[in-house]
């Protein structure tokens, strides 16, 4: 019989070029959409070109918080994994759980000044919880302090 | 005593599930009436064993019995009580209870109507939701009861909820969800009753519809209303994050409306069986995904869980078992089922495959850029972690969506077997045109510039709304009057027009709050102000409130309109006495057609506050959606034919088996 062969040929068709074209634009989100994850030292060492997106994650070093000298909604601050410290900024509004000698997690690049160039920091729904990243960061390091 | 009883309760649920599993099993493939017959008392005999546990652990929660230790760390006799009460699903061990709690219930309500299965069918099923109790039941009870005990230097008081969840959004959004998730455990067990049976035919389709639409009307208010939750209480303004929590409750809903549809496709046609099974395996494979993502904190997630390794590799076992052994078992069992009619590129089944491809597609990307940070760190090592932000997600879904959103135009004149091109370019021609004009005019006129992605979604939207239009006056015709017509169509004719609207009206609250929120962070001090179109926010400045359990923060925001004086909004920013934790509460004024959404961030100095201050026109929609979407699929399950005797489903079942196609012109989502 033709006529089934060719209906089973036509959704074999649809099944390929839908894969390929979700293939396709799996490749290319993937492209847009990642962001490798390095922490404080790493970024010292020179591990990421300026420029280039990523996620930073470490401490927030105790007396590095800048905000109300500063103009309008920018922070300062120093995301550290207590061998190397990172300058970062922000603008905007700090989540809840955002303090002084936590963990942060932040989304970003590296400007020219050598500067974290942070577009989002991460909240956490919960203050007794360390993000991976964190704690990767600090055991990376090896190095242990009172941030 | 109280909680000891619960204890005892959840073993008794237990070593009444282990029967559950063998005795009527045994009693189907022995063909013993008996035993099979067991399967119902042995289902309420659960039920009731696990509200009792329920009911156990709520007195305790009620009653501030900090010598439990699960009340200690998520209460304190501050808390107002119906946060004590919905505590009790505000942590792991709590949370997992009321996950074994609904799947029992969905068990027993199996069992209840159950009058037209028949009892080898329903046994069968009841025997495999058993397996799942078991598994569930053996993990709370060797690893997370919630009923453990510290009798000894009890804590005089509780470190309280956290105050995160100290909200109208934690009494509703775990139930919905949990009755979504759990929810497809029921397609699921009827899936593996039709393979072991070999009885995988219309009839086994009609009994699973009613079942899967209302878990995935569940889940789709559950959904939305942890969208809804994150959108007032988290301060941010946003209402998705693609976080992995999310991804894990969106991937069973989505392959949840692939497996609404090809249903369809099962009961009135017989063919696409197999794939059928897979989806609703799939379904609820997905949901055990999410448990253990969620519970064993492999990602990096703003949903913390207490999280506890061990704990997850429980999860991983049974995960691993039960998708295993389904998949195992669909190998061996499916290649024998055959679909039997045949069907044209034009045909309702071919455009309901799309349907199931597309979402299928986006199911896997989703999955795929949620697991992809574990899979990269199990290549490149633990040093080296990624993270797949928001744009991968859109660049995938948004396309894939407006794809599924064309093809649910054409599907919605196609028909069964075989439709032809020139009707359907007959029918379609004039929507598309219509849906072209309005599309493109209205947003053109109303916001005087010419944005593509905005056009493209309206058209869509509109593209969906005047098909669903133009088929009710299609089928109404005929009729003497509009109204007779309206009558006689069924109610799950409404049930799937319903739903494709909510779909419609999701995508144009979804695209228009995302192309024309406008999003202020500013500094403000007292008298400062924010001008928004014609909206002016005027700060007055904070002061310090007493609340139950928690001090706040209050700003007065005065919101004028043109001018003249419109609200006055109150953000918040409070710090909770027990666990010292801050969290915001955003000010909103809800509309129809736009949200004004405030919140209060972080002091400044010299009074003043980082204030974000949003204007986010539609953003309503996209919930209402979900809701139109959940009564579509509770309209469907209302239908009286699933509801019919016998007779009607055997005529059925044999017009299927002898391969005749002949559909029933009765049911009007037929024609």
């Amino acid at each position: 019989m033709a006529a089934p062969r060719k209906q089973r040929m036509a959704i074999v068709g649809f099944i390929v070029a839908g894969s390929a074209l979700a293939i396709g634009l799996v490749l290319f989100a993937l492209n847009e959409g990642i962001n490798v994850f390095y922490t404080p030292t790493e970024v010292a060492q020179g591990a990421v070109p300026n420029g280039q997106s990523f996620r930073i994650g470490g401490m927030v070093k105790t007396g590095s918080l800048r905000t109300s000298e500063l103009e309008g909604t920018l922070v300062e601050f120093l995301a550290t994994d207590c061998a190397e410290d990172i300058p970062v900024t922000f603008t905007g509004v700090l989540p809840d759980l955002f303090r002084e000698g936590q963990g942060v997690v932040a989304d970003g690049f590296i400007d020219n000044n050598g500067v974290f160039q942070a577009s989002q920091i991460l909240a956490k729904h919960d203050e007794n919880y360390m993000s991976a990243e964190s704690v990767a960061a600090m055991e990376a390091s090896g190095a242990t302090c009172d941030p | 005593m109280i909680p000891e009883l619960g204890s005892f309760s959840l073993i008794l649920a237990f070593c009444l599930a282990s029967l559950m599993v063998v005795i009527p099993m045994a009693g189907a493939i022995t063909n013993n009436q008996l035993w099979m017959s067991l399967c119902r008392p042995l289902s309420s005999g659960i039920w009731v064993f696990m509200v009792i546990s329920f009911a156990c652990l709520a007195y305790a929660f009620l009653n501030d019995d900090f010598s439990v230790n699960y009340v200690a760390r998520n209460s304190n006799s501050l808390l107002p009580d119906r946060y004590k009460f919905a505590a009790v699903w505000g942590g792991h061990e709590g949370s997992l209870l009321l996950w074994v709690l609904i799947l029992a219930s969905w068990s027993y309500a199996v069992s209840l109507f159950s009058k037209n299965l028949p009892l080898d069918i329903l046994a069968r099923v009841l025997s495999v939701m058993g397996i799942i109790l078991v598994g569930f039941l053996l993990f709370m009870l060797l690893t997370s009861s919630p009923f453990e005990r510290t009798l000894l230097n009890t804590p005089l008081d509780g470190t309280d909820l956290n105050p995160l969840l100290q909200d109208f959004g934690l009494i509703v959004h775990p139930p919905f969800l949990y009755m979504g998730y759990v929810g497809f455990s029921v397609a699921f067990a009827f899936a593996i009753a039709a393979l072991l049976s070999g009885r995988l035919d219309a009839a086994w389709a009609r009994w699973t519809r009613p079942w899967t639409n209302a878990a995935w009307a569940f889940l789709s208010i559950g959904i939305a209303l942890g969208s809804w939750w994150a959108y007032y209480e988290l301060g941010w303004g946003g209402w998705w994050f693609w976080d992995p929590v999310e991804n894990v409750s969106f991937m069973p809903w989505l392959v949840g409306t692939a497996l609404i549809h090809s249903l369809a496709v099962t009961e009135k046609r017989g063919v696409f069986k197999s794939w059928t099974v897979l989806l609703a395996i799939a379904a609820f494979s997905l949901s055990l995904l999410g448990a253990f993502i969620v519970r064993s904190g492999v990602l990096t997630s703003v949903h913390a869980f207490a999280v506890d390794p061990a704990r997850g590799m429980v999860l991983l076992t049974i995960m691993l078992i039960v998708i295993g052994s389904s998949l195992l078992l669909y190998a061996i069992r499916a290649p024998a089922v055959k679909g039997s009619a045949s069907y044209t590129l034009t045909s309702r089944e071919v455009l309901l495959l799309i349907n199931n491809i597309i979402l299928v597609v986006s199911t896997a990307a989703v999955l795929l850029g949620t697991l992809y940070p574990l899979i990269h760190e199990a290549i490149y090592g633990e040093a080296n972690r990624v993270s797949i932000g928001p744009p991968y997600f859109n660049t995938i879904f948004v396309p894939l969506m407006g794809l599924l959103a064309f093809a649910l135009g054409v599907g919605t004149f196609s028909r069964w077997k075989k439709t032809s091109v020139v009707y359907l370019k007959q029918q379609l021609s004039k929507v598309l045109i219509a849906s072209l004009a309005f599309g493109i005019v209205i947003p053109v006129i109303v916001t005087s510039e010419f944005n593509i992605s905005v056009i493209v979604a309206v058209v869509l939207a509109f593209w969906i709304v005047f098909s669903i239009a133009k088929d009710i006056f299609n089928k109404t015709s005929n009729k003497e009057t509009f109204f007779k017509g309206l009558k006689a169509l069924s109610l799950s004719y409404y049930g799937m027009q319903f739903a494709h609207f909510g779909m419609a009206v999701t995508i144009l609250g979804v695209c228009l709050t995302s192309h024309y929120s406008v999003e202020r962070d500013v500094r403000l001090a007292p008298g400062d102000s924010e001008t928004i179109g014609n909206y002016e926010f005027i700060f007055e400045g904070v002061s310090l409130q007493q609340g139950a359990n928690y001090q706040a923060d209050r700003a007065v925001i005065t919101v004028l309109r043109n001018g003249d004086e419109y609200i006055t909004l109150e953000p918040e920013k409070r710090l909770y006495y027990a666990t010292q934790a801050i969290q915001t509460e955003a000010g909103i004024d809800v509309g129809l057609f736009r949200d004004l959404f405030t919140a209060l961030g972080d002091e400044r100095g010299d009074g003043s506050w980082v204030v974000r201050i949003h204007y986010k026109p539609f953003v309503l929609w996209i919930w209402l959606g979900a809701i139109f979407m959940a009564f579509g699929g509770v309209l469907a399950i209302t239908d009286k034919r699933y509801r019919s005797k016998k007779t009607v489903k055997q005529s059925q079942n044999e017009s299927v088996l002898s391969g005749s196609s002949s559909s029933k012109p009765t049911m009007a989502a037929e024609s």
